[in-house]
């Protein structure tokens, strides 16, 4: 167990120094440093003080030390259009991505789970053919589609809603939430449902495959011989063969959903990494780019490792696979 | 670990056809075709999606005026609503942006761009997929190791991001003075490289479980090179699945492209695709000018619709054991 | 005379596919009595399993019994409710598969799967199932069952899960139980135990025990009867001696000349030309004819229904001496 968790750290660690170094090569080599900081009439010998200032005459493994270095104190530069230090930027806008990804997730989880594990068994009602349509436009809709109907409707329609923003935040240390208002809350459903609806999809439709398959089994077969009653084998023995997969998958997409939260946070203006991130690829201001390839990296690198030692907590048969390998 | 033993399949006997039918009677009877005029669902998302190939192709024999050609737009004609509302002005079928562009044939044109670029994402990825698949089955080792592993990492990171990085960093090599044109094959080289993925990996396992079978050995004893082998023989028993993931990677590459530009980080508004007409729509949207932004939404969603129908049919058809 | 604990009777099992439906079980009758181990030989796809699954209810759509009666003890159990087929699976008839490997839930202990059992079917505490668990488990020779009883299935040999599998089957007491090609995944040194292992607890508890198995050494070895079964039909029946020894229908003798035997080595053995007919390509007459080496015209018109013949009953034209309308028509 401990051998295997800490195989798969080091694992972990080496895909961060892979896009440490994409992230590096994009912040060095990606466009010039120099020429977004000075302006155009700066005179050259003015520029080679900035350049020097900046150490990018040293040899390039000694600058990519220095970088890793930095970041891995989450310090990663000055953004070009802010001028201002990237990690602070980015700490003030994490909160907002992680509340809406966390709710998004759990709205996700709970009717993808639900809808799946109904349309595995009850195969041709109208409800599963209903919530094969709904799956089917999740998948469809593309998230922007959906997040401007949500506006039309309920914002500009029926003036319900908020249509962009996070509502009032409460600040607890560093931390500002949106939970703890009437305003917050209201402010995050529809951002919610946007990013949670395609994660819900999926989930819908691995919960319902993995569900048909397991039910395929022989020792679900063999259950049923033995004269179990539905309910224990659809409930207990079913469900969990099933969900053993779909935690795998469900806690990986939570990386996704932080990602997928670009797209939310642009057309809500929710002000998160995602929103900074969208215009920092449009105005190209590198370090901000490469700071957010960095800092996903680490989540979905944790929430990787974390999902892996999960994994084993919940399947007896890796387990013994790891206590004793072969 | 005995757990991994897979249990036993028989060899499905595809049904044989009669040994006179012809090749069109075979088609007609076989298994896929008998699912597909089964399904009227799928018949109509074939004929929905042709039609939109057919809309994009004579686009400029449809289209009323030339959208991206700013000579042949009037500032007077600026926000007209669609035909049948009571401000409809002809010939704007579907009213009209704030430059005065014709919505119906800035969907024409925005179509062929989603579709240009979808296809030739889908043929990128396809092809760069398959050729590293086959290269890791079929060489093993190291170079097995090292393509797999990039593809394992590269799948934790959502498609989307992935575009947009590179996106961004194509923008600031070229800084930040791409053409339309440029943009468009920068577009399709970053849906490449966020897709090849599930190609190389199914193809990958394709070719190790058919490099172990008696014919390639067969060919391999006769004498015939590797690649030929690999291409004759390897890569027809993988068609199935890559038919499958290639029709909903045309779905997904289309969504990617239009969430591209709808991010301000694809095609830009000289030359529109449907995901930058959204983007322009949307800010009309709190002014009630809704048709500049809800036919270009639904033309994307249908077709999108029409192609995942496609797709999930397709799945269906060719793995029997999900019916 | 005393009711047979399972009465099949003219039994029709259907599959519907597109193209049409096809027959797998076509007018099956047997008894098994108390006590009474029958074996069930035939090739695969000859309909040995599926007669298994329709006694215990697992047929599921697209196939489904189509005709005939299923009778457990003399109760007809065919067209019952699903509650109430389910309360006989497990409680009266036990059944047994042929993986181990694949039969037991990975993610549950051992125990935790046969208390469920014990609990579904008989009224006992936690702890009493509990203990009686383990005593299935010594009963079925597990080793220290008190301690593995707390195992998970991947942590025991196919031998060991196998034996856990009939302590499933059994643990309620059936009067039946039906054994689908028990050994068949397992080691040959393995099979041996189980085959006596599932002969003894039949013989202690004088539980009927349905035995299907392409293995004919298998069945020599356990049965006290035997059906050899053809294309969905049983083509010949009777005691496991004078079936083995003095086979009548064709296809009987071709499947005993296949088994080797040790005094007769320099011997070729016999092989049966050609396949068995798909389901769906079944011949009219008999389904053995193209494949038999003593075929006559009325073999490719007639069905031959089985009829006593001695201790055997056949279903063989050849064997049946009362002059027939269909063969009179051929001839004629």
């Amino acid at each position: 167990m401990l051998a295997f968790t800490l195989r798969r750290a080091i694992q972990a660690i080496g895909v961060m120094i892979a896009v440490g170094v994409i992230a590096f090569s994009m912040f060095r080599f990606a466009g010039d440093p120099v020429n977004q900081i000075v302006s155009l009439d700066t005179p050259a010998a003015e520029r080679e003080a900035v350049r020097k200032s900046l150490g990018l005459d040293d040899p390039v493994p000694v600058q990519f030390a220095r970088y890793f270095a930095n970041a891995a104190q989450f310090k990663f530069g000055v953004s070009y259009q802010f001028r201002q230090p990237v990690s602070n930027l980015l700490m003030e806008r994490m909160p907002a991505t992680l509340e809406l990804a966390a709710c998004a997730t759990v709205l996700a989880m709970v009717f993808g789970i639900l809808m799946g594990v109904y349309s595995a068994l009850r195969r041709d009602t109208i409800l599963t053919k209903f919530f094969q349509a709904v799956s089917l436009i999740g998948i469809s809709l593309p998230t922007f589609l959906i997040g401007i109907l949500l506006i039309y409707l309920f914002s500009v329609t029926l003036g319900w809603l908020p249509s962009f923003g996070r509502g009032e935040v409460v600040r607890i240390g560093w931390w500002t939430t949106g939970l703890l208002t009437l305003s917050g809350l209201k402010a995050l459903i529809m951002p919610s449902i946007t990013l949670g609806l395609f994660q819900m999809t999926l989930i819908m439709r691995l919960v319902r495959a993995e569900m048909l398959e397991v039910l395929r089994t022989d020792y679900i077969r063999f259950a049923r011989a033995r004269g179990l009653t539905t309910r224990a084998i659809h409930f207990g023995h079913a469900l969990k063969n099933t969900l053993v997969p779909v935690i795998t998958v469900a806690g990986l997409q939570f990386g996704s959903v932080i990602a997928f939260a670009i797209i939310t946070e642009t057309v809500f203006q929710w002000p998160g990494m995602g929103l900074l991130f969208v215009q920092a690829v449009q105005n190209v201001d590198i370090p901000i780019m490469a700071a957010y390839l960095l800092m996903v990296s680490l989540i979905f690198v944790t929430i990787n490792l974390v999902v892996d030692i999960l994994y084993t907590v919940v399947d007896p048969r890796l387990r013994s696979t790891i206590r004793r390998p072969a | 670990m005995s757990d991994a033993v897979v249990p036993h399949r028989v060899e499905s006997s595809p049904q044989r056809a009669r040994p006179n039918a012809s090749w069109l009677n075979r088609v007609l009877d076989s298994d896929i075709f008998y699912s597909f005029r089964r399904s009227r669902m799928t018949m109509v998302a074939a004929a929905v999606t042709v039609l939109f190939f057919l809309l994009a192709i004579f686009a400029s024999q449809l289209a009323v005026q030339n959208p991206f050609d700013p000579a042949q737009l009037q500032l007077m004609n600026s926000r007209i609503s669609p035909l049948w509302t009571a401000e409809g002005q002809s010939p704007f079928l579907l009213g009209t942006d704030e430059q005065g562009r014709d919505v119906f044939s800035a969907i024409l044109y925005g179509l062929r761009i989603s579709l240009v670029v979808g296809v030739l994402g889908v043929i990128f990825a396809g092809t760069l997929g398959i050729t590293l698949g086959l290269i890791a089955g079929y060489v093993g080792g190291a170079v097995d190791g090292l393509i797999m592993r990039i593809a394992d990492v590269q799948l934790t990171f959502p498609a989307i991001l992935i575009a947009l990085l590179v996106n961004g960093v194509a923008k600031s090599v070229f800084n930040n003075r791409l053409d339309a044109v440029s943009t468009l094959a920068v577009l399709v080289v970053a849906i490449g490289l966020s897709f090849w993925v599930q190609y190389a990996r199914t193809v990958r396992g394709s070719v190790m479980v058919e490099k172990n079978k008696d014919y390639v050995a067969a060919a391999q004893l006769i004498g015939l090179p590797a690649p030929k082998i690999m291409l004759r023989h390897v890569l027809p028993n993988t068609m199935g699945p890559i038919l499958v993931i290639a029709t909903i990677n045309l779905a997904l590459a289309i969504i990617t492209e239009a969430t591209l530009s709808f991010l301000g980080a694809g095609m830009p508004d000289t030359m529109p695709s449907l995901g930058t007409l959204i983007r322009i729509g949307n800010n009309y949207l709190f002014a009630g000018e809704w048709w500049i932004v809800a036919f270009p939404g639904i033309a994307l969603a249908g077709l999108i619709l029409a192609i995942n129908l496609l797709g999930d049919w397709l799945r269906d058809a060719l793995n029997p054991k999900l019916r | 005379m005393t009711v047979p604990v399972l009465s099949v009777r003219n039994l029709e099992v259907e599959f519907l596919t597109r193209r049409s439906t096809l027959r797998a079980i076509n007018g099956v009758s047997f008894d098994i009595a108390k006590g009474e181990v029958l074996g069930v030989v035939g090739e695969s796809g000859a309909g040995k399993s599926v007669t298994g699954l329709a006694v215990i209810g697992l047929i599921d759509p697209p196939g489904r019994i189509s005709g005939g009666e299923i009778y457990l003890s003399g109760t007809r159990i065919d067209h019952l409710p699903l509650e109430e087929i389910r309360r006989i699976r497990g409680k009266r008839i036990g059944m047994i598969f042929q993986d181990p490997l694949t039969s037991l839930n990975p993610l549950y202990r051992i125990g935790d799967q046969i208390v469920e059992t014990i609990r579904t079917h008989l009224n006992l505490s936690e702890t009493a199932a509990r203990k009686r668990a383990i005593d299935l488990l010594a009963e079925v020779g597990i080793p220290a069952p008190d301690k593995r009883i707390d195992a998970y299935p991947h942590e025991f040999s196919g031998g060991m899960r196998q034996r856990v599998v009939i302590a499933l089957a059994i643990c309620a007491e059936p009067e039946l139980i039906i054994a689908d090609e028990p050994t068949t995944a397992l080691d040959v040194s393995v099979q041996a135990q189980i085959i006596s292992l599932i002969k003894r607890l039949g013989r202690d508890h004088g539980t009927a025990v349905m035995l299907v198995t392409h293995d004919m050494g298998v069945i020599a070895e356990t049965s006290d009867r035997v059906a050899v079964m053809y294309s969905g039909r049983i083509a010949e029946i009777g005691p496991v001696q004078d079936v083995v020894q003095n086979p009548l229908h064709p296809y009987a003798k071709g499947l005993m000349g296949a088994i080797p035997t040790l005094a007769g080595e320099d011997k070729r053995l016999v092989q049966i030309p050609g396949s068995m007919p798909r389901l769906s390509a079944i011949p009219p007459g008999c389904p053995f004819n193209p494949r038999c080496a003593f075929v006559f015209d009325r073999c490719r018109v007639d069905r031959p229904e089985p009829l006593k013949h001695g201790s055997h009953a056949v279903a063989c034209h050849l064997f049946d001496t009362a002059p027939h309308e269909a063969a009179k028509e051929t001839v004629a």
